[in-house]
């Protein structure tokens, strides 16, 4: 393991902003792993964190096939993460909207372009993310419908779910899409959390990391190989929203097989204490997505189902 | 009369509501031809408010030269405005790029798409915005080069100092005013001033210009004040952009919209700690600076300013 510095600027009164990678083998750019982009997103450097040990100790064990380079970088984001914000400090500008970034251009923007030099040629590119409400998900991989996109390949992950996102205009400066522009097959894997750690999911994302590294020949892994994983398009989830705002009780968690008409939630009057609301599932489905704060707002989509198929 | 555009109940106690003042001549007349001024999509832009105020204080004190409905908006996202919050506050969502939002969408994307359901129809909207807490911007229209033929005609009536036509970028598409242009209401983006502050002279000059708009659009026979003739730059290289070359604390020596010479100095970013100057900024080009940095601190590739090339400056460089 060789540990580098991916991209670095000098700070005024703070330590350097660093962007450390974590190199395995030599060779081939095989798979690029690249951790929290924000500065709330614990789990996916938590996620990262684990791989790097794992492969640490595979590659003591001469588990990793030759010719073929691994880079994990934990984090991309140091500065955010340190001071608890959730995007860049000076103006609050998120590093995963400006990629390909530019090198000339401004702070966010320049992080970007010195990350995307270093990971854009790289055969698979993998991202821990975040969704931008707050909330837990079925841990999934998924990918943008850019054209580029190869759900087959997306399965050998062997998570439950594998699910294609259609692309809208302000997807086109993550890294997720540049990574497929640029060439890179890329996915999107999401454990359940984000500003705490789930081990739980955490190493279910390492297995199906590691299973699809193996399938690959990048290295050799003997695990279970996980789920066969269902392909679904993120508009064919079902929304169950809100009608009302107030404190939201739910009566299922992620993962829950419900059945039509069952109650998923109440929405709780926040100063009266009544019920003025049930959540009640409008199919048969799987919890796929449930919000994660104990207050509500109306009109909002708090839970998406996965239909469950006979 | 205030209206409601749109409202939606909020945990404890609280509506949220969006409004608008209309104002309405006294004759009405068949087809009602309508303005809409908006501002306030990021909390932090408050340049706006005091145009939102001037312009509803002049046209109510001539209602006699009002001839079609002036409607205002001046706070899209009501929440940001009272929280000191650029996006939608527990989100941490910029309002604008959420266009066109969602009818059946969650309450971000309701909100957007009641807004624009609203402002469409209007002969011409203006979007105000105020840059944001860290550039001051002299008056300008920000034109995207897919509707510049609509747009710089009536961007030309409204007195600013610069009409910026700018490329097209797919992120773009997300805004209330790409939402509003592409489906035929004429959408103008103005910038001017800074975030967390109102520059009356600003506000003044915009007031002036949108009553000349409203004259030549056949809205208002009121006296209106002569507007500048705007700069207008289509070319990407008309425009230098000036960002940090190190981290640091910026200290400008030259003024906003000032007439500089290649080589000249505009700022010097310092380390105080050190007690030191870490990198000196020097206009690249003879040109006038349109964006100069509010906000002390830097960090390598902050943007510190943005040149227009003299070329481009036209008739405001000799008059300068």
């Amino acid at each position: 393991m060789k540990k580098v510095i991916v991209y670095e600027i000098k700070g005024l009164y703070r330590d350097n902003f660093r962007v450390t990678g974590y190199e395995f083998g030599e060779g081939e750019k095989a798979v690029c792993i690249v951790g929290s982009m924000r500065g709330n997103e614990v789990q996916q450097m938590y996620c990262c964190s684990q791989l790097v040990r794992k492969l640490k100790q595979m590659e003591a064990e001469r588990k990793l096939t030759e010719g073929q380079k691994i880079l994990v970088i934990p984090c991309a984001n140091p500065y955010s993460v340190n001071t608890q914000k959730r995007f860049w400090p000076v103006d609050n500008t998120d590093i995963n909207r400006m990629f390909p970034g530019y090198h000339l251009g401004e702070t966010t923007q320049r992080i970007a372009d010195g990350v995307f030099q270093v990971i854009s040629e790289y055969r698979f590119g993998i991202q821990f993310t975040s969704f931008y409400m707050p909330g837990e998900f079925m841990p999934h991989v998924r990918m943008m419908s850019t054209g580029f996109e190869d759900a087959q390949i997306a399965k050998q992950f062997g998570m439950p779910y594998v699910v294609l996102r259609q692309v809208r205009p302000y997807d086109t400066t993550t890294l997720n899409y540049n990574w497929q522009i640029w060439e890179t097959q890329a996915f999107s894997m999401y454990t359940t959390t984000t500003t705490r750690v789930d081990k739980r999911s955490a190493k279910e994302a390492m297995r199906g990391i590691l299973t699809f590294m193996n399938k690959q020949g990048i290295l050799q892994y003997h695990g279970h190989d996980g789920y066969v994983s269902l392909v679904v398009k993120d508009g064919d989830m079902v929304p169950v929203r809100t009608g009302r705002a107030g404190l939201f009780d739910p009566l299922v968690t992620v993962g829950t097989e419900v059945e039509r008409g069952q109650i998923l939630a109440r929405i709780i009057d926040a100063y009266e204490g009544e019920v003025i609301e049930e959540l009640l599932a409008p199919v048969d489905g799987i919890v796929f997505f449930m919000h994660g704060e104990p207050l509500t707002y109306s009109n909002t989509a708090v839970f998406k189902l996965v239909v469950r198929e006979e | 009369m205030i209206e409601t555009v749109t409202s939606i109940t909020l945990p404890a106690d609280e509506t949220l509501f969006i409004r608008k003042q209309r104002i309405e001549p006294k004759e009405k007349s068949g087809v009602a031809k309508r303005i809409s001024i908006v501002t306030g999509i990021h909390g932090d832009e408050l340049e706006g408010q005091y145009v939102c105020f001037e312009l509803s204080r002049r046209i109510k004190r001539r209602m006699d030269c009002l001839k079609g409905i002036v409607d205002i908006y001046p706070a899209l996202n009501p929440l940001g405005i009272d929280s000191v919050t650029r996006g939608i506050p527990a989100f941490d969502l910029d309002m604008n790029r959420l266009f066109p939002g969602c009818q059946d969408g969650n309450m971000t994307e309701y909100l957007a798409s009641r807004i624009v359901q609203d402002l469409s129809g209007s002969m011409v909207v203006l979007d105000i915005h105020a840059s944001n807490i860290y550039l001051t911007e002299i008056p300008q229209i920000r034109v995207n080069e897919l509707h510049e033929r609509e747009l710089v005609p009536l961007a030309a009536e409204t007195g600013v100092d610069f009409i910026w036509v700018h490329g097209a970028s797919t992120v773009l598409e997300s805004t209330l005013a790409y939402s509003l242009n592409s489906t035929g209401t004429p959408t103008l983006v103005v910038e001017m001033g800074v975030g967390m502050r109102i520059t009356k002279s600003y506000g003044d000059q915009l007031v002036d210009g949108i009553l000349h708009l409203m004259k030549k659009l056949g809205l208002w026979t009121g006296e209106t004040a002569a507007v500048r003739k705007p700069v207008i730059s289509k070319d990407p290289d008309d425009v230098a952009y000036l960002n940090a070359p190190a981290g640091g604390i910026f200290v400008p020596v030259v003024k906003h919209w000032e007439c500089l010479h290649k080589g000249q100095l505009i700022g010097q970013i310092i380390d105080p700690l050190a007690g030191m100057v870490v990198a000196e900024v020097a206009a690249p080009m003879d040109g006038i600076l349109f964006t100069i940095r509010e906000y002390p601190v830097v960090d390598e590739g902050s943007l510190i300013g943005r040149l227009l090339c003299k070329k481009a400056c036209g008739h405001r460089w000799e008059e300068r």
